[in-house]
């Protein structure tokens, strides 16, 4: 669909600046430091831990390497109740953080915008049926839905992929909805219809490269409540058991009272990352917020 | 070429729109708003007929029913010939090569993240026009619309040209196909004065060159009048009078063609500020008088006014809706 | 008391923009008289908004007053401190914003929006409010009963009679309109003008008529002031500068008119060109980069605003040989040679 009459910079440049990443927030920049440290520990899991995250460790005597603090025998953040390393553990559970936050928010993002693009242009039944599939959606409470899915299917990471594609959709939709709806109006789509161009086009070259920032908003929002509900799943004990996690972690400690036993080590760096992984989501945001609605005025 | 020939004909066109609901009707407001009601004229190939009304008259939408950007409620549009109403697919496409319009807002009208060169091929691609022939194309449209140097302008945007500039390049986007028939709607009511001249003596020299056959909306009789031999009058969505223009506006005819032409300030001290024959009140589209629509501001009006709506008859070298005539 | 109820000497305004400044308004200098309409004419970008915002010192939050006085009967409203300003504002100076129906609150009736300025500003009680509210609306000829409808109940042309009701609410010497009717339709525009010359007249107030259109200010204004990229090119009797003007620019524009009483085949000639970037105005007289008759002075040297007859002042070089100018300025060849 590109334009051959023109002579446009190259494709991924373009793309970068539709995005329009919020370089000037501090805010906005600090959380894009933290996913690049995220994301390069996730590439990098296989050489920054020093043992796999399930498997159970024994010390140079032969003991079960258990409950040991920090810096003992070699092990930066100690183990668990059950001889794992715990910074190991941390380093994969980046992984599952990311890959479930990042699919998730791409489906939301992609299922969203395509719906309110659909809704938003073509209007009528077509906009009625859509909006009443959201309207379901937000009847749905997220977390019990998670909850009975992970009962029908078998625990696995990916039930909270399904079921944020299943749902969590809705917020897009509408609000891409919105822009579409306004965007509509432009002269130049009226411009577009005159000179014959078909409705996929139209939504395709004019009204898609305009609601770009909005879906990338709503998507770097999802990034950060895909990771809180597996985290929350797993703490419930409905998470993949074979997978580590940082809320499996939580749920993990929690079941062997390492609170009981002082163990901070075990559940405060997971909850930590959680923290600084959802914060940088939201932090993001906002400075897209800034970008898209400079009238909020901060 | 043959002058004769009607290539629009407009016959009983409406336009409806349903609006509000339950909770309007229950406020005896009717829920129907008639942007167009029952509005029928002909062009004759070559014409340049004025749509001439104030806001809310149905002048616009009349032209966006033209360019299918409206699909009429009622009646029959006829171009060439070949009905367009319900006009669809590559017939459609047909169509649209050869009516065009020409926008109000130059800034709106285009794609702000599309360069001129963009923006003009867009009809080009529809119209499956080999690309090695667009470059070429291009140019001669913006030479056509007098934009000087045009090379200069293919890979700016939007943004860095003036008002008049992109104004012609909206007009250069509208003739790239070679229309037979254009619609102007308020070309240069969004542009300063002082260029506006510059745009309209574009548009006159341009529609003589290529024979087209045109429609100018418009508020401002006096620009009007400045590019159609021929006017349409239009109140409430329908038409009022309908005539030569030097007629309408030395001789208006129908009460509301009067009090608007009465209207029409003028740049010089000498004027005359007597009270225009209109009443006050601003015409409801969704609640419009009985009979003729025009009735409650007009100073003529009798009984007959209110029972029975006046058809467009002929008076002399024009069509009037009027029970006077 | 003196004739002149409004006196601005020099007034400059500078936008802070990225870097640097624009001055937007760079040394305007007119009356205004007692008991008249005065028309500031002129493009988008002239100034002439700047100037009536500046009058009421309700500017951008990067605008700055940097130089001139407007003395309102002497006293010099760029100078004085925040609050007399305050004080003086819908008491003494009224404005009417451009898209003055838009400027409505759409939660509050029409009466409560009068009786806020008439109670709070005015001081009035409640009963007083509601006469004087009463009485205005009869001024601009709406309908008593209406006081109690919504902004958005009224149509366009009657929410401005609205905001000029609001404006006259206290009572105000001076009336500064921004483009009151340039939204509105042919008819209601006429029924407006009219309402306000009326208005003008009956209560001997004077009004600053900002607009672009010259049409307006033939119809309803006694003097007029023509700006150009923050100058001001010329000014005097609306009669003698609309028929006898004397600046290329006002010569250009009056061309740049379809007059519907004239004949049909007259041709409009534009003036080529656009008006300067403020950012980097050109030296000497700024229209000179568009204006026919320009000498090789008026790229160098700014003319300074000279009377030619009583009342009547130019900013032109060669504004003595206006007769010929306007002569040839009625050609359109002349403007078509220079483009």
């Amino acid at each position: 669909m590109l334009d051959v009459a023109s002579r446009k910079p190259n494709l991924v440049a373009r793309l970068l600046r539709s995005l329009r990443l919020p370089l000037n927030d501090p805010f906005a920049l600090f959380g894009l430091a933290i996913y690049v440290v995220f994301v390069l520990t996730a590439i990098c899991a296989n050489y920054l831990a020093p043992y796999d995250p399930t498997e159970i460790l024994y010390t140079p005597s032969y003991d079960l390497a258990a409950d040991l603090r920090p810096g003992q025998e070699g092990f930066v953040l100690g183990t668990t109740s059950l001889g794992r390393d715990i910074f190991s553990q941390i380093v994969y559970g980046t992984r599952s953080a990311l890959l479930i936050g990042i699919t998730a928010a791409f489906m939301v993002a992609l299922i969203g915008s395509i719906v309110g693009l659909i809704s938003g242009y073509f209007g009528g039944w077509v906009d009625a049926l859509l909006m009443r599939l959201a309207d379901i959606a937000f009847g749905i409470p997220f977390l019990p839905f998670v909850i009975v899915l992970a009962a029908f299917l078998k625990p696995s990471v990916w039930n909270v992929v399904i079921a944020m594609a299943l749902v969590l959709w809705r917020d897009t939709a509408r609000v891409i909805r919105s822009q579409v709806l306004t965007l509509r109006t432009r002269g130049y789509v009226d411009a577009a219809r005159v000179a014959g161009s078909s409705d996929l086009k139209i939504i395709l070259r004019h009204i898609t490269p305009n609601i770009l920032p909005l879906s990338f908003l709503y998507g770097s929002i999802a990034i950060g409540w895909a990771i809180l509900t597996e985290a929350s799943i797993s703490f419930l004990g409905f998470g993949d058991p074979e997978s580590i996690s940082w809320g499996y972690m939580l749920q993990d400690a929690f079941a062997s009272q390492a609170l009981a036993k002082q163990a901070y080590y075990w559940f405060v760096p997971p909850g930590i990352c959680i923290i600084l992984v959802v914060s940088a989501g939201f932090f993001i945001t906002r400075g897209y917020e800034n970008i898209l609605f400079p009238k909020l005025g901060r | 070429m043959d002058s004769n020939e009607t290539l629009v004909s407009v016959r009983n066109a409406q336009l409806h729109y349903g609006v509000g609901g339950a909770l309007q009707a229950l406020r005896g407001r009717s829920s129907v708003v008639k942007a167009v009601d029952g509005v029928s004229f002909e062009l004759k190939r070559g014409e340049s007929v004025g749509l001439l009304g104030e806001s809310g008259c149905g002048k616009t939408s009349m032209g966006r029913l033209l360019l299918k950007l409206e699909e009429a409620t009622g009646g029959e549009i006829f171009f060439a010939g070949q009905p367009i109403v319900g006009l669809r697919g590559a017939a459609l496409r047909q169509y649209r090569a050869k009516a065009q319009l020409i926008f109000q807002n130059p800034f709106d009208a285009v794609n702000p993240r599309f360069t001129i060169r963009a923006t003009l091929s867009e009809p080009l691609e529809n119209a499956k026009i080999p690309v090695r022939e667009r470059e070429g194309r291009i140019i001669d449209a913006l030479e056509l619309v007098r934009l000087p140097q045009p090379q200069q302008f293919l890979n700016r945007y939007p943004h860095q040209l003036s008002g008049g500039q992109l104004q012609r390049v909206v007009m250069a986007r509208a003739l790239i196909l070679q229309p037979e028939f254009v619609v102007a709607d308020e070309p240069v009511s969004m542009l300063d004065v002082s260029v506006r001249a510059g745009v309209l003596n574009v548009f006159r020299d341009v529609r003589d060159r290529l024979g087209l056959t045109a429609i100018y909306i418009s508020h401002d009789l006096a620009l009007v009048r400045y590019v159609c031999e021929r006017t349409i009058v239009m109140y409430l969505g329908r038409i009022m009078e309908d005539g030569p223009t030097e007629d309408i506006v030395h001789e208006p005819l129908h009460p509301y063609t009067r009090a608007l032409v009465a209207a029409v300030p003028v740049p010089h001290p000498d004027q005359s500020h007597d009270p225009l024959p209109i009443g006050r009140g601003a015409p409801d589209p969704r609640n419009p008088p009985s009979g003729c629509v025009f009735r409650d501001r007009c100073p003529y009006a009798f009984d007959r006014c209110a029972s029975e709506v006046p058809q467009l008859r002929q008076a002399g070298t024009r069509r009037v809706a009027c029970h006077l005539f | 008391m003196s004739e002149t109820l409004l006196s601005v000497r020099d007034l400059k305004v500078n936008y802070r923009v990225g870097g640097g400044g624009i001055d937007a308004v760079d040394g305007a200098t007119f009356d205004v008289p007692r008991g008249s309409i005065v028309g500031l004419v002129g493009e988008s970008g002239c100034g002439k908004t700047t100037v009536a915002r500046a009058l009421t010192r309700v500017m951008a939050d990067n605008a700055r007053i940097t130089g001139g006085q407007m003395l309102l009967e002497g006293t010099d409203i760029a100078a004085i401190p925040e609050r007399q300003m305050n004080a003086l504002r819908w008491r003494d100076i009224a404005f009417i914003p451009q898209s003055a129906m838009n400027s409505l609150d759409p939660v509050y009736t029409v009466e409560y929006q009068l009786s806020e300025v008439l109670r709070r500003r005015g001081g009035m009680g409640a009963r007083q409010a509601r006469t004087r509210s009463e009485e205005l609306f009869d001024m601009v000829g709406i309908e008593k009963s209406r006081l109690r409808d919504y902004p958005h109940q009224f149509s366009g042309g009657m929410r401005q009679r609205v905001a000029i009701a609001l404006a006259l609410a206290l009572n105000p010497k001076l009336v500064i309109a921004d483009e009151p009717v340039t939204a509105l339709d042919v008819i209601v525009q006429r029924q407006i003008l009219d309402q306000l010359r009326e208005l003008q007249t009956m209560l001997g107030i004077s009004v600053i008529l900002v607009t672009h259109d010259i049409s307006v200010v033939a119809y309803i204004c006694d003097m007029t002031v023509v700006m150009y990229a923050g100058r001001i090119v010329e000014a005097g009797p609306m009669k003698a500068v609309l028929t006898r003007p004397s600046h290329p620019y006002t010569m250009g524009l009056r061309n740049a008119f379809p007059d519907l009483a004239g004949a049909a085949s007259g041709t409009l000639t534009p003036i080529e060109g656009a008006p300067p970037n403020l950012l980097e105005p050109p030296p000497g007289c700024r229209f000179a980069p568009r204006c026919p008759f320009a000498l090789d002075i008026c790229t160098k040297v700014s003319p300074p605003l000279r009377e030619l007859e009583p009342g009547h002042r130019v900013a032109c070089h060669r504004a003595d040989e206006a007769a010929v100018l306007r002569e040839l300025a009625a050609k359109t060849e002349t403007w078509l040679a220079h483009a």
